[in-house]
Parts: structure tokens; C-alpha cells; sequence
């Protein structure tokens, strides 16, 4: 059976020639959530608007492949590519702000998709939309489908962009630091009903995001990235208790705990950081010259 | 909430007036035959000059007094006003659809599309409006129907300036990227997703263009340049004030304060219809 997402050797480029993805490699089964850990600025967002088709105009992808269920998107017409895009993946989004079209009511916004796109029947995509309303633990689905999204809290929204992410049964979902422009206290209750549709509908995710916490709660398996390469690669449980990179040991040295929140709260090595710097000076210096 | 809503809707003491002051006129200019207590070609060498209703020497029947050749005032008010809206809506409604059009056209396909827009709004910009409507009346001749055109061939920048920079912004909002991930084509994003949340933008423009196009309409005549000198206009009726102001001064105040009003209350009208339009700020 083959790789629900499958990246191959991804290299992208900045127009002043500055690579921002080395040679990516990952792979994400049927069913599996891939975490995929970094800083700010590593490239974890750079991969899901790769995958997705969304990357900016000045972003160039100059080696690599990406297939989804086997299909390989480097070889399909631009329609094609959108075709399968929006037919087998969906996106969490950020920001629950600005994901949803402020003039439009949020019922219109979710069923719009199923109808326009995927030609469903109205009715068949109102049913579908409530069950997800519900799933999500939306109890007054009514009046929440009449609002305008200024009226829903953060949490209500993302509420919502979930439900609507799941409602086309997608493949694949690459959910892009889903909880963390939410409040403490509503980023668990979203963490929990990711994974809990996760469970139920047997969706594979992509989960960007910078928190090993996050990490450890929901993915079975972890790619570690550090300025657009991937420093390590492994089963969520293996990597906490046996961290084999060193940028991997310093990233969870630097998680600050609970339990002495002040001193725990320090940056990650300078040591492992030039060692990786000088890493990828050579990695980079090495590519240039393979690839004139 | 709902109330509180219902509150500000209902109370919001602009939309009222501007609003009030605009249905008052535009019937007024609708049923001019009917309102206006002259015939506003009359002329009668007895009633020269006669003073508005309130001093000494009014007539009944003139409320707002005559000009030089004994024309009623406010019968030429009301009919001045026909020509006023008639140039207010068709040249306001022309500019907005070619300028709006062009501006969300620029704004999100952005690329050539907008450079080439762009560059003709830039060039288009450089000449003075109102010398370019003068020059554009004198070729294409006077009349009600070259009026409009030039006004509307004139200012189509202002919406698509405006309407430009909205859709920029628009265009890198995530729920738009959402729908391409979703599969909609750029033409249908264009239109369901972006156009909806410029449209408060439209429509504000749209009103104070009607202003606007009242006042360049005015200017015109003023100047000689709109519809035959036979019918009244409110440029033409303030030119010929202007030549009796010493010894006629309404003639010239009166239709100054009517084209005062009436262009302020259509860019606080639009305004107002903004702020009810968009859900955010309702």
C-alpha cells in the first residue's frame, strides 16, 4: 500500500538562490499523524503549502517529488494537480481569524465547498456538515451556521474550520499549528477533538507545529527540522526517551517544565546550533556544486 | 446584542438626515411637474428680483424669489435637480462598474494584469479632472449624454484605485488560499470570496461619486459646458447669480446650499451604508 503523502528529496529555493527546503524526505501512512517539529522560520509551514499546492510565486521548488497516494503531483497538468489536491487533502489553519471569510455566513462557507466542488447535493451536504457541527461539539449547530465568524470566539471558529477540514473525508489533512493563536485553556479541548476525528475517520496528518508537548500528545511519528533539512526522523516514543541528534536533545533541553518554569526556560545550545550552522554551510556548498 | 444592533441601526442620525434630504430631493426632482409651483422657463419682466417669501416685496407663489428675468427660484431648483440626479446616477453607476471591475481585476490576478492597469490609472491621473471634463465635453459635444460620459470616463481611477489595494489586501487572506486548496478557480474566488468584502468599499465610493458627479455636472454648466442653457441646471442657475449678487443675492445662495447639501449627504449617506453593509462593523 502506498505512502498516504510521500516527499522525496524536496529542495526549494528563494529567488536570491538561498535554499529554504535541503532535500526534505517524509512520508506520512494511511491513518498516521507525522508531527513535524521546528523553530520558527525551519520550513514546517513551507513543506504543508508545498504539499498543497500553495507555495508564494517566489518560492521555487528545484528538485524533488511529492506524491500523494501514489499519484505524483510534479506530474500532473496544473488542473489535475488541483483536482487531486482538493479532492484527497484539507488544511487546519493557523489562524481561525483570518481563515474564514468574514462577509460570508459560516454555514454558506462549509457547504459551499461539498456543492460547488465535489458536486454534492445541498441537502446531502447540510446533513454532512451538521454531523461534523456535532461531532465537533457544537451544540447549537442552528445558530452557529446563520453567524458571521466575528461572532464565534477563536475557539468556536476552530471549532469549525476542523469540522469543515473533515467534512469532504480527505485523505489527508495537514493541520499548520492548528492551537497556537488559542488561548491555554482552548488549545487542549482542540488538541483532543483533532485526535479524536483523527481516530474516528482514519485521516492522515500532516501536524506542523513548534511544541514537543503538542508533539508527544498527538503523533506517532516525529521529523525534526532545522533550517529547511530534516536533523532526525523517528517514532514519537523513541525520540523522547532515546534523542539521537544533538539539535533533537537541545530543542527538548529547552522546553521549559512546569515544575521550575523560570530556570527550566533557557534557549537552545549555541554549541549545537554552530555545529549544524557549519553542517549546512557544507551540505549546501556540496549541492551548489552538483547542481552547477 | 440583537438590541443593541437594532439600536444603532434604527438611530444613526446621518443616515436619517442624509438619507431624508436625498429621498426629499430625488422626489421632488421626480415629480417636478407636479411639486414646482412655476413653470421654470417662465419669464416675467414685472417679477424681476422679487426677494424670498420672508422680506419685503415677496410675492406668494415664489417662495424663494426670481432672478433677473423673473424666473421662479424653486421651480428651478426642483427641475435643476432632474438634471442632477439623472448625471449623479448614470455617471456614478458607469465609473463604479469600469473602475470597480478593473480594480479587483488588478488587485487579485495582480502580475500584468495589474501593471498594465495600473500604469493607466497613473497616466489617467496626471490630468487635471477638471480641465480633462471640459476638454472631454468640448469634443464630444454638449449635452446630458456627453456629460455623463466624460464624467464617467473621467473619474472610473477612484474606484479602481481603491478597489485595487482592498483586493491586494483580500487576496492574501487565508481563506482564500483555503479555496484554492479547496479547488475553486481564480475567477470564482474572485467572486465569491473577495468581491463580497470589497463591496462595503463599493458602495461607499459609489455614493460620494454621486457627489462628486453633481458637483463636476455643476462646474460644467457653470462654465456653459453641459445641457442646452434652456433648461436649468444648478451650475447654470449659480452662474447667473453670480451676475446679480448685489442686487440678487438668493438667486446665487440658494442653489449654492442646495448643491452643498446634497453632495454632503451623499458621502455621508455612503458612509453610512458602509458601516450597515459590512458585518464586522455592524
Amino acid at each position: 500500500m502506498s505512502a498516504c503523502l510521500d516527499i522525496r528529496h524536496l529542495s526549494a529555493v528563494l529567488p536570491n538562490g538561498q535554499r529554504v527546503l535541503r532535500s526534505v524526505s517524509l512520508s506520512v501512512q494511511p491513518g498516521e499523524v507525522r508531527a513535524l517539529v521546528g523553530e520558527s522560520g525551519a520550513g514546517k509551514t513551507m513543506i504543508g503549502k508545498a504539499v498543497l499546492g500553495v507555495l508564494p510565486k517566489s518560492v521555487r521548488i528545484v528538485e524533488g517529488e511529492m506524491l500523494i497516494e501514489g499519484e505524483d503531483l510534479g506530474r500532473l497538468d496544473a488542473k489535475a494537480r488541483r483536482t487531486l489536491i482538493g479532492a484527497r487533502t484539507a488544511l487546519i489553519p493557523q489562524d481561525p481569524l483570518t481563515a474564514l471569510n468574514p462577509s460570508r455566513r459560516i454555514g454558506s462557507q462549509m457547504t459551499d465547498r461539498l456543492v460547488r466542488i465535489l458536486g454534492w447535493s445541498g441537502e446531502r451536504a447540510d446533513t454532512r456538515i451538521r454531523q461534523l457541527l456535532d461531532e465537533v461539539h457544537i451544540r447549537d449547530p442552528e445558530r452557529v451556521l446563520k453567524c458571521y465568524p466575528h461572532e464565534l470566539s477563536g475557539g468556536m471558529r476552530q471549532r469549525v474550520l476542523i469540522a469543515a477540514a473533515f467534512a469532504a473525508e480527505p485523505r489527508l489533512i495537514v493541520a499548520d499549528e492548528p492551537t497556537t493563536a488559542l488561548d491555554v485553556t482552548v488549545q487542549k479541548q482542540i488538541l483532543r477533538l483533532i485526535a479524536q476525528l483523527q481516530r474516528d475517520h482514519g485521516t492522515a496528518i500532516l501536524f506542523v507545529t513548534h511544541d514537543l508537548g503538542v508533539v508527544a500528545k498527538i503523533s506517532q511519528r516525529v521529523s525534526v527540522l532545522y533550517a529547511g533539512k530534516v536533523v532526525e526522523e523517528a517514532d514519537t516514543a523513541d525520540l523522547f526517551a532515546d534523542p539521537k541528534h544533538p539539535y533533537t536533545r537541545a530543542l527538548m533541553a529547552a522546553t521549559p517544565r512546569y515544575t521550575d518554569p523560570l530556570a527550566s526556560l533557557k534557549p537552545v545550545d549555541e554549541s549545537v546550533l554552530a555545529g549544524l550552522a557549519a553542517e549546512i554551510v557544507a551540505a549546501d556548498q556540496a549541492w551548489r556544486a552538483s547542481h552547477g | 446584542m440583537d438590541e443593541a444592533r437594532v439600536a444603532r441601526r434604527g438611530l444613526s442620525p446621518r443616515l436619517w438626515l442624509a438619507g431624508g434630504w436625498l429621498l426629499l430631493a430625488l422626489l421632488a426632482a421626480i415629480f417636478a411637474p407636479l411639486v414646482a409651483p412655476q413653470d421654470p422657463l417662465a419669464q416675467d419682466l414685472m417679477l424681476e428680483r422679487l426677494p424670498p417669501f420672508w422680506l419685503d416685496g415677496a410675492e406668494p407663489g415664489y417662495w424663494l424669489g426670481t432672478d433677473s428675468l423673473g424666473r421662479d427660484l424653486l421651480s428651478r431648483l426642483i427641475f435643476g435637480g432632474r438634471i442632477a440626479f439623472i448625471v449623479a446616477f448614470a455617471a456614478a453607476t458607469s465609473a463604479c462598474v469600469i473602475g470597480s471591475a478593473l480594480g479587483l481585476v488588478a488587485g487579485y490576478f495582480g502580475g500584468w494584469a495589474d501593471r498594465i492597469i495600473s500604469r493607466i490609472v497613473d497616466v489617467w491621473m496626471a490630468f487635471p479632472p477638471v480641465l480633462f471634463a471640459i476638454l472631454l465635453v468640448a469634443v464630444l459635444g454638449t449635452g446630458l449624454s456627453s456629460v455623463i460620459l466624460a464624467i464617467a470616463i473621467i473619474d472610473w481611477t477612484r474606484f479602481c484605485r481603491v478597489i485595487r489595494a482592498e483586493a491586494m489586501g483580500q487576496a492574501r487572506m487565508d481563506y482564500v488560499e483555503s479555496a484554492r486548496i479547496a479547488g475553486y478557480g481564480r475567477i470564482g474566488i474572485m467572486l465569491r470570496e473577495v468581491l463580497p468584502n470589497v463591496l462595503p468599499s463599493v458602495v461607499a465610493l459609489l455614493s460620494l461619486e454621486m457627489g462628486i458627479a453633481v458637483i463636476v455636472e455643476a462646474i460644467l454648466s457653470f462654465v456653459n459646458l453641459s445641457i442646452s442653457t434652456d433648461d436649468p441646471t444648478w451650475g447654470s442657475i449659480i452662474a447667473e447669480g453670480r451676475l446679480s449678487i448685489h442686487q440678487a443675492w438668493w438667486v446665487l445662495v440658494f442653489p449654492l446650499i442646495t448643491l452643498i447639501l446634497t453632495v454632503l449627504s451623499f458621502s455621508q449617506f455612503g458612509e453610512a451604508l458602509k458601516a450597515r453593509f459590512d458585518p464586522v462593523l455592524r
